[in-house]
């Protein structure tokens, strides 16, 4: 049986995306043909800007080379445009007589630039920009001529002119609007680049409304007149002023459109076989000019076209970046404001900085950001995300790293860096590889950089600082996911959050309920969402749902921490960091008896053999077991250590019993599985010696009782803990905390720490939850106790329970 | 002509899971078992840094190795992308329920 046939009118960036998007979900469902009209592979149109500037050639925007179409079996037609849809007969004709027949069709035109209806505008030298050849015809105008005018200040037109400024032109840009942008800046804004564009030798007519452009001798645009009989010289002539939907092929065909292809939430056309996707699209009324908008689009179009039939586009909000270099602008969403709105404006004119952020409800709703941008992406995420910004509101105008936001999410210094500079420590990833693994292979989100170049996939903690360098190596093609709509993991489009609503909501109990429920994309996962989905299972049905081991990370199947040699390192649990000579012997004996090169103290107050072979694990563990220990947990997403202070029972300024209160807290949370490791600790007086102050939970002894500290992290984001209540008993000490870590576990994302989760939601939130509902924190506490009490030590139970010999190799005989 | 070894039950190996087979000389091998019952056998010895890829998680036709996850092929011992690498496969078998290696 032959394979259905899909054909795409438009070799562009919307179009092909949505290929790239279905050959990843279905990769053989069809077989397709590609139509441009253009004699080029599908290249990146944004970036024509930059090519004007002559900072980048054509060959370094070209998204898919020829070699793409091939090796993915792509019949390419460059170069013939589509002249009819035969939609009877499910067909499309080319202008030179190529016929193609279709079972699906994805139209993705495009837009033309709207050219002014005035006398001369199809002289010689009059031009729209929107492609290579537009590119190549201004290029060669700027070797031979001299005065350029461009109509329309809008983004295009100002990068026009500033590439044509750079290649030797004298440019004037002529705008209707009172100022520069006026659809992404407000009036200050539009002023202060007005300014700076001057600086750089660009001239303005504002206001100012065109009449007439006039042939000279040669034939050619020679001069350009306005209303009011003003007239100037004019040798090349560039229509900005705004794009059309080109939808003229799909209105003529029938299909109905209102100003561009209109396409429902799945992107389909009102004729079934026929999807749209880009700038020819009408969605909800809205045609999207930027490129954002348009890949989301494409996942959705892909996800429909696969016959997977979910997905949804529900429109997107975009933000703004100029492309020209040494000017910094960024707007996004309702940066205007109203009279239900509030503004907070920063403003230095002599400093070439303003900036406003327009807030509604407690909420970002929008911002313009001039001379200083390196918060815009910032900016965006807390838009998009729609997050609670009062608590920080005093301190939001001044950006992220005033905020105290400068670890996980990245400090705001991305455009500044040097392309030498070490951007992800891990992996020894620098600036300049990332933008050039950016260009090179057309990358646009995230994921795709770190598959690529592996910053950010080991640690994670510069992931906020890669995402600046994509946003400002390809401006608007980059749009942040919303935290909670971002798919886990490339298996399924469902997020963490979806993917733990849909485990209570419809009490799925098995890894394998779950991925035929919500349609995983891959049989059983993958090493990413299968520990993630484990994990929820477990922590949502404590006694019903059944540990899977083959869906742990080896280090919580095998109870230690596996080591680059692939040895093991054992670490017996000491409560709260106390232990006895008779413990410490047997420590010694198990290091000697099995060979351990390596005895190591760690940071949480316990002892690390390092280097054992994974067959003497089983029996290293039977003798610790018999010595009375158990497993330290230091190798799992799960409680790890309650560190202390030698408090009131030694110590001359101890206020309270931090040693006894910590080995209760150790044994309450023994054997707890978190979204990642969990660590407290306990000191007994404010000087603080157990370091309680950047602990998942710390708890500071005075003299009327204890000082919960909640959310601080000493690790990849330092992180101070915040205060979260002051109680009086130990018993107190711990209902809160363990109020506290089990709404952790129940709401938190797998690999989520606690200092991200309480970011999340905010410590409004926790208080509400923890502190003023007091049947909602016994509740809490008391599933957190609930869960825990079969509690059993791993290493007992694994070697009781568990087919053991998998710890032993098979030998075979020479 | 191939000589098969018998090494060990299919249910001695866990579903999604796998298990190591010591040589003389020539290194570990890993055997694997995924969740259709597929059995694959490869270098212990993952190309990036050498990790032991018997200890990763199975998913699909695939290992994710423990150390850096880099993902491996099972079937054909192959980096996927855009990580370049490979590792050696052997050939396996089952017949009756036992496993037998070529070596």
């Amino acid at each position: 049986m032959s394979k259905p046939r899909l054909v795409l009118i438009g070799n562009g960036m919307a179009g092909v995306r949505t290929v790239e998007e279905l050959l990843k979900i279905k990769p053989d469902h069809y077989d397709i043909t590609i139509f441009g009209a253009e004699p080029h592979p599908n290249y990146n149109r944004i970036l024509l800007s930059p090519v004007l500037a002559g900072e980048m050639t054509i060959q370094e925007i070209v998204l898919n080379e020829l070699d793409w179409y091939k090796e993915n079996n792509i019949t390419l037609h460059t170069g013939k445009q589509i002249a009819k849809i035969d939609r009877v007969n499910r067909k499309v004709v080319a202008d030179d007589g190529t016929e193609e027949h279709y079972d699906r069709l994805l139209i993705a035109t495009g837009s033309t630039p709207f050219m002014l209806p005035v006398p001369g505008n199809d002289l010689p030298g009059v031009i729209g920009y929107r492609d290579i050849k537009d590119t190549d015809e201004m290029i060669d105008a700027a070797t031979r001529h001299k005065h350029a005018v461009v109509i329309g200040g809008g983004l295009l037109g100002l990068e026009a002119a500033n590439g044509l400024k750079l290649r030797g032109m004298d440019v004037t840009v002529v705008h209707l609007g009172p100022w520069l942008l006026e659809r992404q800046l407000d009036e200050v804004a539009g002023r202060m680049l007005q300014k700076s564009l001057e600086d750089k030798g660009l001239k303005f007519l504002l206001e100012t409304q065109t009449e007439a452009l006039i042939q000279g001798e040669s034939g050619r645009v020679a001069a350009i007149r306005f209303k009011g009989g003003m007239q100037i010289p004019a040798d090349l002539v560039v229509m900005a002023a705004g794009i059309r939907p080109n939808y003229g092929l799909a209105e003529k065909s029938g299909i109905y459109c209102n100003r561009g292809i209109v396409v429902n939430d799945t992107m389909q056309t009102y004729d079934p076989k026929i999807y749209a996707v880009g700038e020819c699209v009408s969605h909800r009324g809205i045609a999207y000019g930027l490129v954002a908008p348009l890949f989301e689009q494409a996942k959705v179009a892909a996800n429909h076209l696969a016959g997977y039939g979910i997905g949804r586009y529900t429109g997107s909000v975009t933000s703004t970046k100029l492309k020209v270099t040494g000017i910094d602008l960024f707007s996004a969403g309702d940066f205007m404001g109203g009279k239900d709105t509030e503004e907070i404006v920063l403003n230095d004119p002599h400093g070439g900085v303003y900036k406003k952020l327009v807030i509604k409800d407690n909420k970002l709703v929008g911002g313009v950001m001039y001379g200083d941008t390196a918060d815009g992406p910032w900016y965006f995420q807390l838009l998009k995300d729609g997050r609670d910004i009062h608590d920080i509101r005093d301190s939001l105008i001044f950006g992220q790293n005033l905020v105290g936001d400068v670890g996980h999410a990245g400090k705001s210094k991305a455009a500044e860096m040097a392309d030498s500079a070490e951007v992800c420590g891990c992996n020894g990833v620098t600036k300049g590889v990332i933008v050039q693994a950016i260009k090179a292979k057309g990358l646009f989100t995230l994921d795709e950089v770190k598959k690529h170049t592996k910053a950010a996939s080991s640690c994670g903690s510069c992931a906020g600082l890669v995402e600046q360098i994509l946003a400002s190596t390809i401006g608007g093609a980059y749009t942040p996911a919303a935290l909670d709509t971002k798919p886990m993991c490339a298996c399924t489009d469902h997020s963490h959050k979806a993917v733990r609503e849909a485990i209570v909501a419809q009490h799925l109990t098995t890894k394998e309920a779950i991925f035929k429920a919500l349609e995983w994309k891959t049989p059983n996962g993958c090493d990413k969402c299968r520990p993630a989905v484990n994990y929820y299972l477990i922590s949502t049905f404590p006694h019903e749902a059944k540990d899977d081991p083959q869906s742990r990370f080896i280090n919580e199947r095998a109870h230690a921490n596996i080591q680059k040699d692939g040895t093991y390192s054992v670490v017996p649990r000491m409560w709260g960091g106390l232990t006895t000579p008779a413990e410490l012997r047997a420590i010694a004996d198990a290091a000697e008896k099995y060979n351990v090169p390596t005895v190591k103290v760690t940071g949480g107050q316990r002892i690390d053999l390092l280097g054992v072979k994974k067959e003497d694990l089983p029996k290293m563990w039977a003798d610790l077991n018999a010595a009375g220990m158990v497993s330290g947990h230091a190798y799992g997403k799960s409680i790890r250590t309650v560190k202390t202070c030698v408090g009131a029972e030694h110590c001359r300024f101890g206020t309270q019993k931090s040693m006894t209160m910590g080995i209760k807290l150790e044994k309450m949370l023994f054997d707890m599985y978190s979204p990642h490791k969990v660590k407290l600790a306990v000191s007994g007086c404010p000087r603080n010696c157990a370091e309680a102050g950047i602990k998942d939970v710390g708890v500071i002894g005075v003299d009327s009782g204890y000082e919960l500290y909640i959310g601080g992290n000493g690790g990849i984001k330092t992180e101070v803990a915040q205060f979260l209540c002051k109680v009086r008993t130990d018993e107190e000490v711990m209902e809160y905390s363990g109020a506290f870590l089990q709404l952790y576990r129940e709401e938190g994302w797998y690999l989520e720490r606690t200092c991200h989760y309480m970011e999340r939601v905010g410590l409004d939130y926790i208080k509400s939850k923890i502190l003023e509902d007091e049947e909602g924190r016994k509740a809490y506490y008391f599933r957190l106790l609930d869960s825990l009490k079969d509690a059993k030590d791993p290493w007992q139970t694994s070697r009781e329970e568990q087919p053991i010999k998998q710890f032993i190799p098979i030998k075979l005989e020479a | 002509m191939s000589n098969w070894k018998l090494i060990c039950k299919l249910d001695d190996i866990p579903q999604l899971g796998s298990r190591v087979v010591q040589r003389a000389t020539g290194g570990d091998i890993a055997i694997f078992r995924n969740a259709e019952d597929e059995v694959f056998a490869l270098h212990d010895k993952c190309p990036h840094k050498a990790g032991p890829l018997s200890q990763g998680i199975v998913h699909g036709r695939r290992v994710t190795c423990p150390l850096h996850g880099w993902n491996i092929g099972l079937n054909d011992g192959q980096a996927v992308a855009p990580d370049v690498g490979s590792c050696s496969t052997f050939q396996v078998k089952v017949e009756n329920g036992e496993v037998y290696l070529a070596l």
